[in-house]
């Protein structure tokens, strides 16, 4: 068992003290709401847990989720490849194919019973009796089903996996289906968006290493920790809107300023992610900020919604009654006025969180 | 049984049958099956795409400026291949002009995705085929060390206590029992033949590239807001640019392009130092390891890509070449017109598909589509439980595309070849330096190992492209011109009642067409004819084998059992299974009437 790089050895080879482990594992303690006498068990558990088996699965999709996941810059793919997680069956990149990759799946899945985590990309058609995804001859959801039945939880990359994305857009030619809608017995974390971005997809992975336990989700099951947020909300282009600045023709003098997008269609006001916190490729940028509106891609059915140019209409701001069209063309005073309601507004709930939290 | 394919090959399926699906390491679902006589040698290949999506289908009845976000869904290995097809195909219909600066912009991501892709590919999916991983834990670092610096006197990361620290952590992971990606490889096969060092010298850089190729990418992030699937626009590129002014930071800023042009120097800089150096040491130790040609010394396709100018394709223009060998004969490229409905057909006798009658031929404007998912007499196994497909009848999900009738092969070698044979000086030279350097005569390109050079070597010259058109861009802005984007032609109101349109690239894996249909604003008809789909081709109603199935014949396989040889030929390929398996749509039909069984 000593040759087995443990958390712990891979902590310490990242250059992390012991003192700083033992630290990490109190406040893991704390975090799960456990007595101090629980920090050596922890730190114990990390010191000798074999990495978690991973199995990786692929449905129908375009490989773009094992893409991102391979830019991943901290962690780097690497380390998490060869440290954090075994990925015993991965089809795009393990060395072996046919029967010897078979057997891997088949190894990992009787020798790790209910312990692997099962990582699903793409999804099942079911069309044609599931032959639309052939795998090993046979239809690509018996696999999934066969996987998921022994696993430990199921994460479901990119809207594929959790909600169907392009090929379930209408009119659905085979019935491609999300995992969820398959298996239904299994606990699963949608991590949505086409793809997810890299350390979003590495950060969902290592949470679950590290606190041995589910991320908390939201009610449509993503984790709430890079999902609750809607895009438009963290948006460094959020006060352009908040002035009435916007980009009305592609590359106008507004587009060259950096207005906002959102009279060009942006999603931004609809979407729930980290692209505008995390944004993309160790922070370099995100759709907005690259001068095209966000097409909404980790929302459900966001094929069939309206075109990616085409305004959202209706939303709501500030906690006030007003659409934002109705905002952009108010007048300046009026949205200073606005502003200057929400931040007293804002200010005085923090008050209140103060207060209930002392 | 023995039969002669039209093309010129012998098939006889008397011998062993062997079976690989999954086919691993490559973009989506496919199957493999071969049959190998007494002596281990390939005597007949089938090759089975097992995924389709309908991605065209789902297009109908949609707004033309959005095709080519869901093209780009197509492939997110390629990723923004299929998008820059597409907006060139809406372009094309619609008569919209683009600027100088967005074309030097959109060059700049398809080389990029090019040399990103070539990369990715050479070392993550391919490499294994050829570099013995566990084999690494025998090296000794300082002759690994000795190794590097003779192949690569200027790549600074070759000491041999740099070579020990990777061969530790290696080890370290293949004594934890705990084999991950490599488990169950053929790694005692006899057909692995570098030495230790090579086999460590390779699988570091296996760990170099994949630390490289996150920050290559950083140039669709910065043009496009993200990869993979970077944004894209009709008419343009979204990404204003203002380096002078009042809220330049809000736009493609003085930051941004020295970023840009940082990372393109880390390309050059990879591909010379890394890739082509790796390509020469490892195929140094394969030299005599000549199968997988197939139809590359026979028939070749390529489209041509990477305009001089905005909106001009004429093929003295593209510094990707453009052109079509048949026959063997390289004394004569002929032009390739993908327009013309003589030239470019498809046909569905052997693919999942049915076009009403036997032999049938449609050039992509014209496609019909009713997927029908029926399987031979002398299938073995049953429906949903193929353990023998039964070529003789349908056996795949991609359509077979024909050039005047021929079976063609696409990609980076048929790029090479068709370039060489036109004389294009870039190639030529870097063709010939290759052979000279490796001691090989120029017939050797026709192989395995010569698709797999002519990748690197055409990743090093994109990386001088790239550099290239990011100094056009430069010029352009210091003259004044900052305008990325003609938005004449946006509104729909201004677009004819009818228009249809062809957008061609040369996609990392070959040639790539869309070709669509507008009436009414709104997309009538989509069709996409893929690299994969030239490639991986079945039979057509003829019996002409395509090029997957051409380049195993005759292999000599060490083990049957094992298929490292038919893995390392059908990866030379790149193949790209999502994107070669789609569909055509039946023309101004509903979109219900889909028949799906």
């Amino acid at each position: 068992m000593s040759q087995i790089e443990t958390f712990y050895d891979v902590m310490r080879r990242q250059g992390i003290t012991r003192r700083s482990f033992m630290k990490y594992c109190s406040l893991t303690a704390a975090a799960l709401g456990l007595g101090p006498s629980f920090v050596p068990k922890i730190a114990h558990a990390m010191e000798t847990k074999p990495r978690t088996p991973v199995i990786w699965v692929h449905g129908l999709e375009c490989t773009c989720c094992s893409e991102s996941f391979i830019r991943s810059a901290h962690p780097l793919a690497k380390d998490v490849v060869l440290s954090m997680i075994s990925l015993d069956y991965d089809d795009t990149l393990m060395a072996a194919a046919g029967h010897a990759a078979e057997a891997a799946f088949e190894d990992t899945i009787a020798k790790y019973k209910g312990n692997y985590i099962l990582a699903v990309e793409g999804n099942p058609p079911l069309n044609e009796d599931g032959m639309f995804c052939i795998t090993g001859g046979k239809p690509f959801v018996e696999k999934l089903r066969h996987a998921a039945k022994d696993a430990k939880a199921i994460i479901s990359w990119g809207a594929c996996a959790s909600y169907g994305c392009v090929q379930a857009a209408a009119p659905n030619p085979t019935q491609a289906t999300p995992v969820h809608k398959v298996i239904t017995d299994k606990p699963i974390i949608k991590v949505p968006g086409c793809p997810p971005i890299a350390e979003v997809m590495t950060g969902v992975i290592t949470y679950m290493l590290t606190f041995d336990r589910m991320p908390e989700l939201d009610r449509q099951g993503r984790p709430a920790m890079f999902y609750s947020q809607r895009i438009h909300d963290k948006c460094y282009r959020r006060p352009h809107f908040d002035a009435g600045q916007f980009v009305e023709q592609w590359d106008d003098d507004a587009a060259r300023k950096g207005y906002c997008l959102y009279k060009m269609g942006c999603k931004g006001p609809t979407t729930y992610n980290a692209c505008s916190t995390v944004r993309w490729n160790e922070g370099v940028s995100f759709p907005i900020q690259s001068g095209h509106g966000c097409i909404g891609c980790s929302e459900d059915g966001f094929w069939d919604q309206n075109g990616f140019y085409e305004r959202v209409t209706g939303i709501k701001q500030f906690g006030i009654e007003a659409t934002a069209d109705q905002i952009g063309f108010a007048t300046t005073a009026v949205v200073g006025g606005a502003v200057a309601v929400h931040a007293a507004a804002s200010a005085l709930k923090r008050a209140q969180k103060k207060n209930e939290e002392a | 049984m023995t039969t002669q394919t039209p093309n010129g090959f012998t098939l006889d399926n008397s011998g062993k049958r062997v079976v690989v699906d999954p086919v691993t390491r490559i973009e989506g679902h496919m199957r493999c099956e071969v049959n190998v006589n007494d002596e281990g040698i390939i005597t007949n290949a089938v090759s089975t795409g097992t995924m389709w999506r309908g991605l065209e289908v789902i297009l109908k009845g949609r707004d033309p400026r959005d095709a080519w976000a869901f093209t780009e869904r197509i492939c997110g290995v390629c990723t923004g291949t299929h998008a820059l097809t597409s907006v060139r195909a809406v372009e094309d219909a619609l008569g919209i002009t683009i600027p100088d600066n967005a074309n030097a912009i959109r060059n700049i991501m398809q080389l990029n995705l090019q040399i990103h892709d070539h990369i990715v590919h050479f070392y993550h999916l391919h490499a294994l085929d050829w570099v013995n991983p566990v084999n690494a834990l025998r090296a000794d670092p300082k002759a690994t060390s000795e190794l590097q610096q003779m192949v690569s006197p200027s790549h600074p990361l070759s000491s041999p206590g740099y070579f020990r620290d990777v061969q530790n952590r290696l080890k370290k992971f293949v004594e934890s029992g705990q084999l991950g990606l490599f488990k169950n490889g053929y790694w005692d096969n006899p057909a692995y033949l570098l030495p230790p060092e090579a086999d460590l010298m390779a699988t570091t850089h296996y760990l170099e590239a994949l630390d490289l190729q996150k920050e290559v990418v950083k140039v669709h992030t910065i043009f496009g807001g993200k990869n993979p699937h970077p944004n894209w626009l009709v008419g343009g590129v979204p990404c204003a640019i203002n380096v002078h002014g009042v809220g330049a930071v809000g736009a493609i800023n003085m930051e941004r392009l020295n970023m840009v042009s940082s990372i393109i120097d880390r390309c050059i800089e990879f591909n010379k130092n890394v890739y082509l150096p790796d390509v020469v040491a490892i195929g140094g130790f394969y030299k005599n390891w000549l199968y997988g040609g197939g139809l590359s010394s026979r028939a070749c396709l390529a489209y041509g890509d990477i305009p001089e100018n905005p909106n001009d394709f004429s093929p003295e223009q593209l510094h990707l070449p453009r052109g079509a060998i048949i026959n063997g004969n390289l004394n004569e490229v002929h032009d390739v017109d993908t327009r013309d409905p003589e030239q470019i057909q498809e046909f569905v006798d052997h693919s999942w598909y049915d076009y009403g009658e036997p032999g049938k031929g449609l050039h992509p404007w014209d496609g019909e589509t009713s997927p029908k998912f029926e399987l031979g007499p002398n299938l073995k196994g049953t429906r949903t439980h193929i353990e023998e497909i039964d070529e003789g009848a349908k056996y795949s999900w991609i359509k077979a595309p024909r050039w005047r009738g021929h079976a063609m092969e696409v990609g980076p070698l048929a790029r090479y070849i068709v370039g060489y044979a036109k004389g294009h000086e870039d190639i030529k030279n870097q063709v010939d330096g290759l052979l000279r350097t490796m001691d090989l005569p120029v017939n050797a390109l026709f192989s395995t190992l010569g698709r797999t050079a002519a990748r690197a070597l055409e990743s090093e010259y994109c990386g001088r492209l790239q550099k290239h058109f990011f100094d056009k861009l430069i010029t352009n802005i210091k003259n004044g011109d900052s305008s990325t984007a003609n938005v004449e032609k946006w509104d729909p109101k201004t677009w004819p009642k009818e228009a249809k349109g062809v957008g061609m690239t040369e996609a990392p894996r070959g040639a790539l067409g869309h070709w669509v249909r507008i009436k009414d604003g709104r997309i009538e008809n989509y069709q996409c004819v893929v690299p994969t789909t030239w490639n991986g081709s079945p039979r057509d109603s003829q019996g002409n084998i395509g090029a997957f199935e051409a380049s195993l014949l005759d292999t000599k396989m060490e083990r049957p059992e094992e298929p490292v040889e038919i893995l390392r030929t059908l990866h030379s390929f790149d193949p790209c299974l999502a994107c070669s398996t789609h569909v055509m749509s039946p023309e101004g039909d509903p979109l219900t009437t889909v028949k799906v069984r």
